[in-house]
């Protein structure tokens, strides 16, 4: 296998409006953060897509492994007070 | 006077057009791939700037020739676009050398610009303004990564350096006939540019441990259409497809 010489792999993250949640949109190679984030620029907000933009080295991420599915993400069903299903929530509060 | 309008908005369009082209030779050739769409956005750019001018060349002329006329069926000695615009590619330092010295003197010139008592010319300047600032903002960065980098990318930006100093001067040229333009208000003194320049690009330089040959002969004609052997080459590519088939359209 030749060698990868295009830089390490940053993850991208685009937040649409001031107040909402980044949302990772994809990746990209660059060789350090300000290259980052002009090429997540040019690649991803050329069309208006959003107004801030977060990179993230990829090594920087620690993700889950699907074989720890069963015992991290089991949701309990069965221990009915963990779901907050006894309030009222009230309207103004839009994401919950 | 229209003339004279005329005349220094075609040399605008010629810079702007010119190293737009020398910009898209690196198209899938680029240092990687989104390096590669980087430089391609910027050439986008400047081809967009680029026809906004000619059209309002073409406009203000009133001939009944086009933007795409003016821009394929002009020849090396009607071209008034800076030398260093015209400069083959280079290598990546060279190319991004030329843009952050470019992009310094297109950002003082266009932000006097948006001040001009003509209303399309301020309107193209204030468009293009933020496109400069994101053009330099990109090309300085490189210089910092090539100067600060490795003994290899330090030698290569100071290379060059040394190839593109002395066709910096050639950027201050002023037409005789541009004088009443300056007086109308309608574009800004180019010496009165040149303190601000120098401040910003030396700036730069020192902070990257680079030093122009201040003693290097200048190289200047650009006003009166006098280039360099590299525009016929480029010309010859960038006009082939219209001048073969003159009505072609797509």
């Amino acid at each position: 296998m030749t060698k990868d010489t295009q830089g390490p792999l940053w993850e991208v993250f685009v937040q649409k409006k001031s107040g909402q949640p980044f949302v990772h949109c994809g990746n990209l190679h660059a060789f350090d953060a300000e290259m980052a984030l002009q090429n997540a620029r040019d690649l991803y907000t050329r069309r208006g897509e959003g107004m801030s933009l977060w990179v993230v080295p990829s090594a920087a991420i620690t993700a889950s492994s699907p074989e720890d599915r069963g015992a991290f993400f089991e949701p309990s069903n069965d221990k009915i007070f963990r779901h907050p299903t006894f309030y009222q929530i009230p309207d103004g509060i839009g994401h919950m | 006077m229209a003339n004279a309008l005329f005349n220094y908005i075609l040399r605008l369009a010629d810079s702007t057009i010119i190293l737009a082209q020398r910009d898209a030779e690196w198209t899938g050739h680029g240092p990687y791939l989104e390096e590669d769409l980087a430089l391609t956005n910027i050439a986008l750019d400047l081809f967009g700037r680029g026809k906004a001018l000619l059209e309002y060349a073409a406009k203000l002329e009133a001939k009944g020739r086009t933007e795409d006329d003016l821009a394929f069926f002009r020849s090396e000695r009607q071209y008034f676009n800076a030398i260093i615009t015209e400069l083959p590619k280079g290598d990546y330092a060279f190319t991004m050398l030329r843009h952050a010295i470019v992009d310094t003197f297109d950002l003082l010139l266009y932000s006097a610009l948006m001040s001009s008592t003509d209303e399309t010319l301020k309107g193209i300047a204030s468009k293009t303004c933020k496109e400069i600032q994101y053009h330099q903002r990109h090309s300085f960065a490189w210089i910092k990564r090539f100067g600060l980098g490795t003994e290899e990318s330090a030698r290569r930006v100071s290379d060059a350096l040394e190839q593109l100093w002395p066709f910096t001067d050639d950027l201050f040229d002023q037409a005789p006939a541009e004088v009443d333009l300056i007086n109308a208000g309608i574009i800004p003194d180019r010496s009165s540019l040149k303190p601000a320049w120098q401040n910003h690009i030396l700036n730069l330089f020192n902070e990257v441990h680079l030093k122009p040959n201040t003693e290097a002969f200048m190289q200047s004609g650009s006003i009166k259409g006098i280039h360099t052997e590299h525009l016929g080459h480029l010309l010859a590519e960038m006009q082939a497809l219209p001048r073969m088939y003159p009505n072609a359209t797509w």
